[in-house]
């Protein structure tokens, strides 16, 4: 497989053209817009607890960017859902970036977490809880 | 038959002067057409900075052995060389700085703290860089003055006429040079004639004009000219501003410290003379004869013929861009333009698109540019930027054009 293919997957193009969980949700639990402050991409994604308070049950998104940032907040819907939102507030980045699979250089990998930095920036907000130095910066407010 | 003295220049012999190019990337020669964020330095640069490290490298000005005196005979050298780049009256109205970006934050922060106030207004264009945007915003907000933008078309021509609709006391006037998106350039002198009658300064931005074409302080008409060295084949690091003298006396310094001193008692420090009272702390002395050589190799050329090149190049990149479906492109026709083209590939993000031609060994720039305001007027987050210099050969646009043929091909757009 050329680098070209091993990069731009069939997966991460499906994602791109038809991502899942796209589109905010109403009545949101938690909810946060972010952008990358190199390329000025943006996500926006709002997530509704099941009745426990603590199960996602349902996440959405809107974004503006390349097919890196806006495929891989398509695959953390699925990857996330079902998941507890204190689990998904520690999920490491590897996990994220081992469902994208593909090689990505330092600067696309700040493409590929955007959708997860701001997710678990929406996640501490709504829990009350402090967000980790790793993950600051990414948000808009 | 009429004989014309044009210079022009063969970049293909020139690429040989630049060793970068020996590499390959992903198994390819370097395509570099991302010029207009930083030039590639010609093996002359190198060698007089190597050459000054390793025969007269010392601290300068206080130094009373011969070796220091080298060394500052060097570093004032430099200085006599950029005023004869920009045609300034005398060498003490050079500054030197860390980049374009610092030598207009000088002038923000010394003019601007003391000459702004509420009622006051300063002016800039949705054209410009943040490195003459931000500065003025910033200042303005301290001091209470009113911040104000001219716009712009997509083609890259600004409003000119909304300034005499802009009310209040205007004290600066803002503009570059040459865009760095669009590559048109600004009708400078009628701007800075503009600021004067209305009893302001103008300041002009032009990082991305002096690669490219001749920057003469007199005939712009400009008070504060920003200039980088690494933009025109000198090292990172360095660049520029000249002011003019009676500005540059009657203001206070920015940085303080070391060598811009005359006097320091416990009560109070008097300034150094022009241009030592803007220049604190140790010089940046290999830099600026890296600038001194980057100069020298370009005059060497002859920026006449730099620019025509790059007209012909921008002409090329046009015609083999309007060649493939889906693209747009944005910015004034190619005989008005530095070597730069800004263009959309519908249905693919800048970022896949530059990702995609790494891959083909071509370098472009993908992103808003520094041009937050102008990519709003654009209505994009971002775009593909190819810039070209005095080594940039039509066969590198030939392949950037057919590596956007496999971007879309990938995206099957």
């Amino acid at each position: 497989m050329s680098e070209l293919e091993q990069m731009y997957r069939e997966v991460i193009l499906d994602h791109y053209k038809n991502p899942h969980g796209h589109g905010l949700l109403e009545h949101a639990d938690a909810h946060a817009e972010g952008m990358n402050p190199l390329c000025g991409d943006e996500v926006t994604i709002s997530v509704k607890f099941a009745a426990d308070g603590e199960t996602i049950d349902e996440v959405g998104f809107e974004g503006r960017g390349c097919a890196i940032s806006q495929a891989a907040t398509s695959m953390l819907t699925d990857l996330v859902k079902g998941r507890t939102a204190s689990e998904v507030a520690t999920l490491p980045k590897e996990d994220l970036l081992d469902e994208i699979g593909i090689p990505l250089t330092p600067v696309r990998i700040k493409c590929a977490i955007l959708g997860l930095g701001v997710l678990k920036v929406a996640l501490h907000r709504a829990k009350g809880t402090p967000l980790p130095d790793e993950w600051q910066g990414l948000d808009f407010a | 038959m009429a004989v014309t003295a044009e210079r022009r220049l063969d970049a293909h012999k020139l690429r040989a002067d630049f060793p970068i190019f020996a590499q390959e990337f992903h198994g390819k020669p370097l395509a570099y057409l991302d010029s207009a964020a930083s030039a590639q330095k010609p093996r002359q640069m190198l060698d007089a900075m190597n050459g000054f490290y390793e025969t007269s490298y010392a601290n300068v000005h206080r130094g009373v052995y011969e070796l220091a005196e080298r060394a500052t005979e060097a570093l004032e050298h430099a200085r006599e060389r950029c005023r004869a780049f920009v045609n300034a009256s005398t060498a003490s109205e050079i500054i030197f700085v860390r980049n374009a970006t610092e030598a207009i934050n000088l002038v923000a922060y010394a003019w601007g703290l003391s000459n702004l106030g509420p009622g006051d207004v300063v002016i800039v264009t949705e054209l410009e860089h943040h490195a003459n945007f931000v500065p003025w915003q910033f200042i303005a907000k301290k001091t209470g003055a009113d911040f104000k933008m001219v716009q712009v078309d997509t083609d890259g021509t600004l409003h000119l006429d909304e300034l005499d609709e802009i009310e209040g006391n205007v004290k600066v006037v803002a503009t570059g040079y040459v865009s760095n998106v669009l590559g048109g350039s600004n009708d400078v002198p009628r701007i800075a004639a503009w600021a004067h009658e209305h009893g302001a300064i103008h300041v002009c931005d032009a990082a991305q004009a002096a690669p490219h074409k001749r920057v003469d302080v007199q005939a712009l008409g400009s008070d504060f000219v920003a200039v980088s060295g690494h933009k025109m084949c000198g090292p990172s690091g360095i660049g520029f501003l000249w002011g003019k003298t009676d500005l540059l006396l009657a203001m206070d310094p920015f940085l303080t410290g070391g060598h811009m001193i005359r006097k320091v008692r416990a009560d109070e420090t008097t300034w150094g003379e022009l241009p030592h009272k803007f220049e604190a702390g140790t010089a940046p002395m290999a830099e600026a004869v890296g600038l001194g050589a980057a100069i020298d190799y370009l005059e060497e050329i002859g920026l006449d013929a730099i620019e025509q090149h790059e007209h012909e190049l921008v002409a090329y990149a046009l015609e083999k861009l309007a060649e493939i479906p889906g693209v747009t492109q944005w910015g004034p026709p190619a005989d008005k333009r530095a070597g730069i083209v800004s263009f959309d590939v519908e249905g693919v993000h800048p970022h896949d698109v530059a990702q995609i031609l790494d891959l083909e060994g071509v370098a472009i720039r993908a992103g808003h540019h520094c041009c937050q305001p102008l990519m709003s007027r654009l209505g994009v987050v971002a775009t593909n930027r190819a810039s070209f210099y005095l080594y940039t050969v039509p066969e590198e646009i030939d392949r950037l054009a057919a590596g956007l043929l496999k971007v879309k091909d990938t995206f099957g757009v």
